[in-house]
């Protein structure tokens, strides 16, 4: 364990993984599209889902890295 | 004898076992004594990942988004689907904010949202405010819940008041008895069942209307056909903005409202929660899954019953599956209803609790009085929210909904800029909350809805005409009402400077906002662990 009066800190360059997780799931000219399809799904639909992927590695890096 | 025998059957059966699991809760995990606010309205404060992963979940995703979300695909298409971007984004945006809101909140033993704020900027005013916001932001929420219940019942053929007030006098009963573990429990039932009546419908139902293929072929056709031009099975020029801004403010409000934050301090460390961060995305793939049942339910011809779009997912199940598991489904619907009301109810009286009747009325509560006191409030809630549904028009609770997410977003500045800086000063968060809740308002009065003839709060999207700006495009109103928040919060922050207006007093230190389980700030349960 760590000394808790040694101050801890959450800072750190990981962090910035978070934001393309955050910002790429709003922009609509992504996927604001019919085609190409996913078993019949529009783009609209499969790849927002998809972004998941994204945000889901996003957070995990994070956990990982920043573990105590 | 009603046809839907079987389906009532296994409903009750199924909604019977998890009101038994509900008293039984009391006993899980080995709670001595539930007399205080941390082991009734916190679960002991020591859930593993697990536990909080299924309550979180069941808390966030709840039996009115199953059945509204799908049925704004039904009625408007792409807009609709707002949710998915919503519930991804969240996640990383609030995950590095609630690890510093547990660890502040461990160090100083603080229950809500509100109390954070109490400690911050040593100011019971805003604390009351931001109490108040969580309240009538989360009542008609629970109300809500009733409406899901509702539209299953109707689809059943079941009518009349009783079973819905049996139904919640149930939940009332096990919430009071066992607090937060009731939930906590039920939850592990709710969403397996969710999980496999939602992976059967994804599967089973495309497959009997000719693939998903023709599911969009259908939803295509049913939106060339209607006059309005917003819908659509994609976005047009007008509604990106509205859809990008609400998907966003949405996800920024997610984790203020009183219940969320009701599972993330339940949880036993900060790596619970930063492992839950890439975990509860699972529930969000599920909801775009869901989402799809309403296009699916277009394909199918589905009508909804008399004007309660709400119906047409129940409807589409009792259409699609044999009896038995749409007695299934509606059971995972009904008792999905069951696990955020009863959270939401705990999370509501816990802030009267602790900001309005400790900080007001009692200051020398002791815990036993204090969870008292919360068991008391959370049955008036319940109460409250029933008799919203039975004695005023259901629209009104959906419209308070949606002014629920617009004001508790107004609370943004105070709780979540409030665990990184200490800036802002008291005056001028009070300021800027009282601005952000008056453009809110008026705002959203200024929607109209001529789909549903409402003249006024007939939806979230503000249109930017009505600004003076030459375009047709919408721009969601809590979003505004957010900038003209932070906007007053700030001039009035440097004009209380100026004139010298007093500082609250700032009861926490920077090393609190990292304090994690072990180290001895943290106020850990005597109890072990548990299992993860």
């Amino acid at each position: 364990m760590t000394d808790p009066r040694s101050p801890r800190s959450d800072r750190s360059r990981w962090n910035w993984v978070l934001l393309p997780a955050i910002v790429i799931p709003l922009v609509p000219a992504l996927f604001n599209h019919e085609e190409p399809r996913l078993f019949g799904v529009p783009l609209f639909y499969w790849l927002q889902l998809a972004f998941l992927v994204i945000s889901v590695s996003a957070t995990l890096i994070v956990y990982r890295v920043t573990r105590r | 004898m009603n046809e839907h025998i079987t389906e009532i059957v296994i409903f009750t059966a199924l909604f019977l076992l998890v009101s038994g699991m509900g008293f039984v809760a009391a006993r899980w995990r080995r709670a001595d004594n539930l007399a205080s606010l941390n082991e009734w309205g916190l679960g002991g404060r020591n859930f593993g990942s697990w536990i909080t992963w299924f309550l979180v979940g069941g808390d966030l995703y709840t039996a009115y988004t199953f059945v509204a979300v799908p049925a704004l695909l039904f009625g408007a298409g792409a807009t609709g689907f707002f949710a998915v971007p919503y519930t991804v984004i969240t996640y990383p945006l609030v995950m590095l904010v609630l690890i510093r809101l547990w660890s502040v909140s461990h160090v100083h033993g603080l229950v809500t949202p509100a109390d954070f704020v109490r400690v911050r900027f040593g100011s019971p005013t805003l604390a009351l405010l931001v109490a108040i916001t969580g309240i009538v932001a989360t009542m008609p929420y629970i109300a809500l819940q009733l409406i899901g219940i509702e539209a299953v019942l109707k689809t059943m053929g079941v009518t009349g008041d009783l079973p819905l007030i049996i139904a919640f006098a149930i939940l009332a009963a096990y919430t009071y008895q066992s607090g937060l573990r009731a939930p906590a429990l039920i939850a592990f039932v709710k969403d397996i069942l969710i999980y496999v009546v939602i992976l059967v419908a994804v599967i089973y139902i495309p497959a009997r209307l000719g693939g998903f293929g023709s599911i969009f072929d259908a939803a295509d056709a049913k939106f060339a056909k209607t006059p309005a031009p917003g819908d659509g099975t994609l976005l047009n020029a007008n509604n990106q903005l509205q859809y990008v801004t609400l998907a966003l403010g949405s996800a920024m409000a997610l984790f203020l409202y009183p219940h969320s934050v009701t599972g993330v301090l339940a949880s036993r460390s900060r790596d619970v929660i930063k492992r839950n961060m890439s975990a509860l995305p699972a529930y969000s793939l599920l909801l775009g899954l869901i989402a799809l049942l309403g296009y699916m339910a277009i394909a199918a011809g589905v009508t909804p019953i008399g004007t309660d779009v709400n119906t047409v997912v129940p409807q589409l199940f009792d259409q699609m599956f044999p009896d038995w598991f749409t007695g299934v489904a509606f059971a995972a619907i009904g008792i999905g209803a069951l696990v955020p009301a009863a959270i939401m109810s705990i999370a509501a009286a816990n802030l009267f609790t602790r900001n309005i009747y400790k900080e007001y009325l009692r200051r020398d509560a002791t815990d036993a009085q204090e969870a008292r006191v919360s068991k008391l409030t959370s049955l008036v809630v319940k109460v409250g929210a029933v008799l919203c549904i039975l004695l005023i028009d259901p629209q009104f609770s959906i419209d308070l909904q949606l002014i629920g997410g617009v004001i508790i977003l107004q609370t943004l500045p105070s709780v979540a800029l409030g665990l990184y800086t200490r800036w802002f000063h008291r005056v001028g968060l009070i300021a800027g909350w009282t601005a952000g809740m008056t453009a809110g308002m008026v705002l959203l009065y200024n929607i109209a809805n001529p789909a549903n003839n409402h003249a006024h709060f007939g939806g979230s999207a503000f249109p930017l005409s009505k600004l003076g700006f030459d375009t047709p495009m919408t721009v969601y109103a809590g979003f505004l009402a957010l900038i003209v928040n932070l906007a007053v919060a700030a001039l009035a922050t440097v004009a209380a400077r100026r004139l010298g207006s007093a500082e609250g007093v700032d009861a926490t230190r920077p090393r609190d906002y990292t304090a994690d389980a072990g180290d001895p700030e943290v106020k850990d349960d005597l109890e072990p662990a548990g299992s993860t």
